[in-house]
């Protein structure tokens, strides 16, 4: 296998599993920098070994290995002994060769970043980075920030999770209410982010990554309607993702609706059902779903149903007027 | 992890306060610290006499002052320390919620760095 074959391999494990990998690694010591810094090594060490040795047959199972060794020889024996062991499924799974055998603990380190005791303006960033892999620059340029500014704030968040003890755990039905707004808000925009980044391969990018964690935040938490609407939003979007093509993007009205993925249409229907049937009100993340899925249903119709989006849009405004809906909804009474 | 429960509170004196708010305050205490006893968390707990009894010492201007008072005069004061060993900040702030101050002052949690135990610093450094 070749060098560049092989830094293909690390760079595909990396995209698809960094977040699972950090969340595993920092989950018993609480140390999201280490573990980062222990997976950076483990990656570097693949690169260094994979060409001879070949690519191991579980590479997340591989990688997970060599940085909790790594882990352990910066945290020295004395301290290890404080930490808690990682836990028998863990250790079960790492001895399996089917990655999807590791356990999540993804929702776990969102719910860290997200925790009260965050500063709210670093809770977003936090789990971009830590959960979804972006790196400081680019969270750096969506929040409008110096990259070093940003970096620095990074380094003092994770600290802070660390030295406060904040657990990584999913809250309680009772806490869900004040903890899940921070989080949905921190999927969307991540998802956002992605977006902007025309250069990506769309299938393979973040936004397939961040879709898919807003889908299994809805799923796990199961009664939380706007875990659902969030969902089928991202999911209504990345279904018109073929149709995103040259520069700059066809208007969603222009696009050629042929391009657009009707399974993923489907799915995003499904989803917002699930939402609909917790009842109401609708929240903010349920009415931009409902937007997306009205536009989405041109691939049927033919046809826009703009009384229907106007008064969705007017919906939206009212319970969370974003410059982004109130500038849509002032195009959309332009266009009457 | 230990944490230290700094219980901050305006201080009224016991004419302004009243016997039986007093008497009903003291019972909370005793409920609490029996409380965090019980579940086998608590490490120490002090109540602390008023801000008025408390003497400040400082050498930093070059030579020893010592004063009356505290070094900030705030509206709200030190008022009390439990230490607690507890799995993680959750835990912590359940307890906090449950400190009898909770309602007329600021419960602060403050992790532990490190603890002087059997003759040497143990645990995390307070700088990194």
């Amino acid at each position: 296998m070749t060098g560049d074959e092989v830094r293909a391999a690390a760079e595909r494990v990396a995209r698809t599993s960094y977040g699972r990998l950090v969340a595993l690694l920092a989950a018993s010591t609480r140390d999201i920098a280490l573990a980062e810094d222990a997976l950076a090594d483990a990656f570097e060490r693949a690169l260094r070994t994979w060409p001879t040795a070949g690519v191991p047959g579980n590479p997340q199972g591989w990688l997970v290995t060599v940085a909790r060794n790594r882990i352990r020889d910066l945290l020295g024996s004395a301290a290890l002994r404080t930490a808690a062991p990682l836990d028998d499924q863990t250790s079960a799974a790492l001895a399996e060769s089917a990655p999807d055998a590791i356990p999540d603990k993804r929702l776990e380190l969102l719910f860290a970043c997200a925790h009260p005791a965050m500063d709210p303006a670093m809770r977003p960033p936090l789990m971009l980075q830590v959960v979804l892999g972006f790196d400081a620059a680019r969270i750096a340029s969506v929040f409008g920030m110096r990259p070093t500014t940003m970096a620095q704030r990074l380094v003092r968040a994770k600290r802070r999770i660390r030295d406060a003890g904040i657990p990584f755990r999913v809250p309680t039905r009772d806490d869900m209410p004040a903890r899940l707004p921070a989080v949905l808000e921190a999927i969307y925009g991540a998802y956002a982010i992605d977006w902007l980044d025309q250069h990506e391969r769309i299938r393979e990018s973040i936004a397939d990554e961040a879709r898919w964690l807003a889908v299994l935040t809805a799923s796990l938490l199961d009664t939380e309607p706007e875990a659902w609407g969030l969902a089928a939003l991202l999911t209504f979007a990345q279904s018109r993702a073929p149709a995103r093509v040259g520069t700059p993007w066809p208007p969603l009205d222009e696009q050629d609706t042929g391009l657009w993925d009707r399974a993923l249409i489907s799915e995003g229907e499904a989803l917002l059902r699930r939402a609909y049937a917790l009842g109401t009100p609708l929240g903010r993340f349920q009415l931009e779903a409902a937007i997306q899925s009205a536009h989405c249903d041109r691939a049927r119709t033919g046809t826009v149903d703009r009384a229907t989006i106007v008064k969705l849009y007017q919906g939206l405004v009212a319970i969370a007027p974003t410059t982004g809906a109130l500038e849509a909804l002032a195009t959309l009474m332009g266009q009457r | 992890m230990r944490y230290s429960l700094l219980l901050h509170y305006p201080e009224p004196t016991a004419d302004e306060l009243g016997p039986e708010a007093l008497a009903e305050g003291m019972r909370a205490f005793q409920a609490y610290a029996k409380a965090l006893d019980d579940a086998g968390v608590l490490a120490s707990a002090e109540v602390l006499q008023q801000s008025n009894a408390t003497t400040t010492v400082t050498l930093a201007g070059g030579e020893f002052v010592v004063q009356d008072g505290p070094f900030a005069d705030t509206k709200e004061q030190l008022g009390g320390t439990f230490v607690i060993d507890v799995p993680d900040l959750d835990a912590a702030i359940e307890w906090a919620k449950r400190a009898p101050s909770v309602s007329w002052g600021h419960v602060e949690i403050r992790p532990t760095a490190t603890r002087y135990v059997d003759g040497s610093w143990q645990g995390a450094q307070p700088v990194r």
